[in-house]
């Protein structure tokens, strides 16, 4: 099962080093990874995707929280919590494909954000299955760059992640 | 009061209360080695020959003395020499701090020379590492090192101290206060978790003790004495563990694991409650994982969480240090109404000592070769027991485990987890330099002992006076042993040819050197190695031993604890 950890970091360079570090060297997966920095300058906000059995997933976090720049860890997936991931999408668009590709970007919420002759750049907002169900409902054969900045998530309601 | 970096470092040592550091010059910690001429007063500095051995000897000071080994070593390979020594020390969770040079941080980066990655590169094998970039954080940074090295789950720490930082000039006063938000170790196990531990410990029928290095490490030896004999349970120690309980006490079922008795690893196997103190479930003890004590419930009390269910899962965890919690459970049990199970009891204790009548350690001592078992129960008569007792890696090591029993902790000195060939001279060193008028034994081959022997020198200039009782069967004997059992004794590159004559070798560093090859005359050579006579000498006593012998019992490899090779 996937699961989002979340954690903040001190916001020190080898930091990211050291919670990728430990990824490999124990052979856990990371299917992505994104940090910066937060309202508090001496923290960053790291959030990774990794899977793994229940157990499993126990024992990243026990060896994420034994990181000494590691302050506090969150599995988000442990409770209802929102995660959003953000898709930059280049598509080739010409003749017929144009008005197709415009109104499928519309189905999806997504936005046009820089138009040529040849190419649209789309944006697009939402979890990572619904970025995925975009892309398999493109051909392939027309994708000229896909660029997903990883999810990010918070807990709902009034549960936070702080020092 | 402004000083420099490197005169920052050696009055930071000192307030420290460090009294040894181990260490070599260099380049980049030039400044540092003339702060130490010019500033030093109480800190002495020990030159060691290779920058291994002045982490392994700092390494043996902290085992034996549970105060943190020091190290300094300067950039490039003096910090990659290291690298061997702060895994051994970071897989038994020993406290050291190591110190290293860097090149200048203008030229980091830019390949200089002598330069590495020093964080980079130890990284995996450190508790933490910090690289000091500026002068005004040199003090705050060795207080929060020594700090990290020390408490929790104790290990080693680096910390890279570039050659201008060393130069650069800052105010210093001793930091007394270390706060770190992102580190806060545990220091009390859970209350409710102590008490469920404790009534299943009473309601067990077949319980056993497994204890391991965190017991020695948490200096909580008379804490699990008193719990021991208050339970009056049977107590197995891991490699790690030995002398925590004394060996010679008749709960004791000795050493579990891949060369453990078998009665230890028949009572792990057939128990049904097991409380594990300070111990990791290595894959050297519990054999194959699948067939672990099938019937047993499981007790873990670690002071890290994430050796607990690491390896098998666990009933009732409990995360604190083990000090406090075996107080506390000890306590539980004087106020508790509930009753061991002494019946129950009376039948496991049956059962185990018709399991200690095998009497698995048995060996066959009438032959005309020196047995490398007799060689260290010699050692043990010759030294009364109360040595400490460094090892090497390999089939002397287990023999030392399994013939020398320890009555005390902190007398044990060995590289159990990594297993680190050449580790046990300058291990010996470092205890010898802790306890100079204790007797000091190094138990090593004649494999592993060339791995570190340029040390022979070191401890000439320091008057360490060791005894390196050298197992020699001309094999790297556990490598043999594997080859005979595993690959149809085809006896791939474990032979040592070429072999040094090991007397003129101890000779020629100006030594004492002394072979043993009968075994008639070995009892009485080795009590005159250790008589008043050689007190001050180092004596390199070459014991040629039998090339056949094997280290029995043996789990091997994917086997379960019921399932071992007898002699």
């Amino acid at each position: 099962m996937k699961h989002i950890i979340s954690m903040l970091i001190e916001n020190e360079s080898g930091a990211l080093s050291r919670v990728s570090g430990l990824f490999s060297a124990r052979g856990y997966n990371i299917h992505a990874l994104t940090v910066a920095p937060t309202e508090d300058d001496s923290l960053s906000r790291l959030t990774l995707v990794t899977s793994g059995t229940s157990q499993e997933v126990e024992q990243i976090v026990k060896h994420l929280n034994r990181l000494i720049d590691v302050v506090k860890v969150l599995d988000l997936t442990e409770g209802l919590h929102i995660e959003r991931e953000l898709m930059l999408i280049k598509l080739s668009a010409t003749g017929d494909t144009r008005e197709e590709y415009k109104r499928l970007v519309d189905i999806f919420r997504g936005d046009i954000i820089d138009v040529t002759s040849t190419t649209y750049t789309v944006q697009m907002v939402g979890k990572s299955a619904k970025l995925d169900a975009f892309i398999d409902a493109i051909d392939s054969g027309l994708i000229l760059e896909t660029v997903r900045s990883g999810t990010v998530g918070v807990m709902r309601g009034e549960k936070c992640l702080h020092v | 009061m402004e000083m420099t970096g490197a005169q920052i470092l050696v009055h930071y040592l000192e307030d420290e209360g460090v009294e040894h550091i181990w260490g070599y010059p260099g380049g980049a910690v030039l400044p540092i080695y003339d702060a130490l001429d010019t500033d030093a007063k109480e800190l002495s500095h020990i030159l060691v020959r290779h920058e291994q051995a002045a982490v392994h000897a700092a390494d043996g000071y902290a085992r034996s003395t549970g105060k943190p080994g020091v190290v300094l070593v300067t950039s490039g390979p003096g910090a990659t020499n290291a690298v061997t020594g702060i895994a051994t020390a970071y897989m038994d969770s020993i406290p050291m701090v190591c110190i290293t040079g860097q090149v200048p941080t203008g030229m980091i980066g830019l390949d200089a020379f002598q330069e590495i990655d020093t964080v980079g590169v130890t990284r995996p094998i450190v508790k933490h590492n910090f690289l000091v970039k500026n002068v005004d954080d040199l003090a705050s940074t060795l207080k929060k090192a020594f700090y990290l090295a020390t408490t929790g789950r104790p290990g080693p720490v680096v910390i890279d101290i570039p050659k201008d930082v060393q130069n650069a000039k800052s105010n210093y006063a001793y930091p007394q206060e270390v706060e770190m938000r992102s580190y806060l170790p545990v220091t009390k196990g859970h209350s409710g978790q102590i008490k469920k531990a404790v009534e299943m410990m009473l309601s067990a029928k077949r319980p056993i003790l497994y204890t391991g290095g965190g017991v020695v490490l948490g200096n909580a030896s008379a804490e699990l004495i008193e719990l021991t004999h208050k339970l009056g349970f049977p107590i197995t120690q891991t490699l790690m563990g030995l002398g925590a309980f004394p060996a010679s006490d008749k709960q004791s079922v000795g050493m579990l694991g891949m060369h453990g008795t078998y009665e230890a690893n028949l009572s792990m196997h057939n128990s049904d409650v097991i409380i594990a103190i300070g111990a990791r479930f290595d894959d050297r003890v519990t054999g194959n994982l699948e067939k672990f004590c099938p019937d047993a419930k499981i007790i873990h009390v670690d002071i890290d969480p994430a050796s607990i269910s690491k390896n098998v899962m666990v009933d009732i965890p409990i995360v604190g240090p083990v000090k406090q919690v075996l107080t506390e459970m000890i306590s539980v049990l004087d106020k508790t109404e509930q009753a061991l199970d002494e019946k129950a009891l009376v039948d496991w204790w049956v059962q185990i000592e018709e399991w200690r009548a095998t009497n698995c350690l048995r060996y066959d001592s009438t032959g005309s070769k020196i047995k490398p078992q007799a060689a260290v129960e010699g050692v043990w008569k010759a030294t009364n027991g109360d040595a400490y007792v460094s090892s090497d890696v390999g089939q002397h090591q287990m023999f030392a485990a399994q013939y020398y029993p320890f009555d005390k902790p902190r007398r044990w000195l060995n590289s159990g987890g990594l297993g680190t060939m050449g580790f046990g001279l300058p291990a010996a060193m470092g205890a010898k330099m802790a306890f100079p008028d204790e007797t000091v034994v190094c138990v090593t081959g004649e494999g592993s002992i060339q791995m570190n022997i340029q040390e022979l020198s070191t401890c000439l200039q320091y008057g360490l006076s060791v005894k390196i009782i050298c197992l020699n069967n001309g094999f790297l004997g556990m490598v043999r042993q594997w080859q005979e059992f595993f690959y149809e004794r085809r006896y791939s590159m474990s032979y040592m040819e070429s072999l040094p004559d090991f007397v003129k070798l101890a000779e020629s560093y100006g030594h004492v050197g002394v072979r043993i090859d009968d075994p008639k005359t070995m009892q009485a050579q080795l009590d005159d190695v250790f008589s008043e006579k050689y007190k001050n000498r180092l004596v390199f006593v070459d014991i040629i031993t039998d090339q056949q012998e094997n280290v029995y019992p043996m789990i091997p490899a994917g086997a379960g604890l019921n399932e071992m090779i007898l002699v």
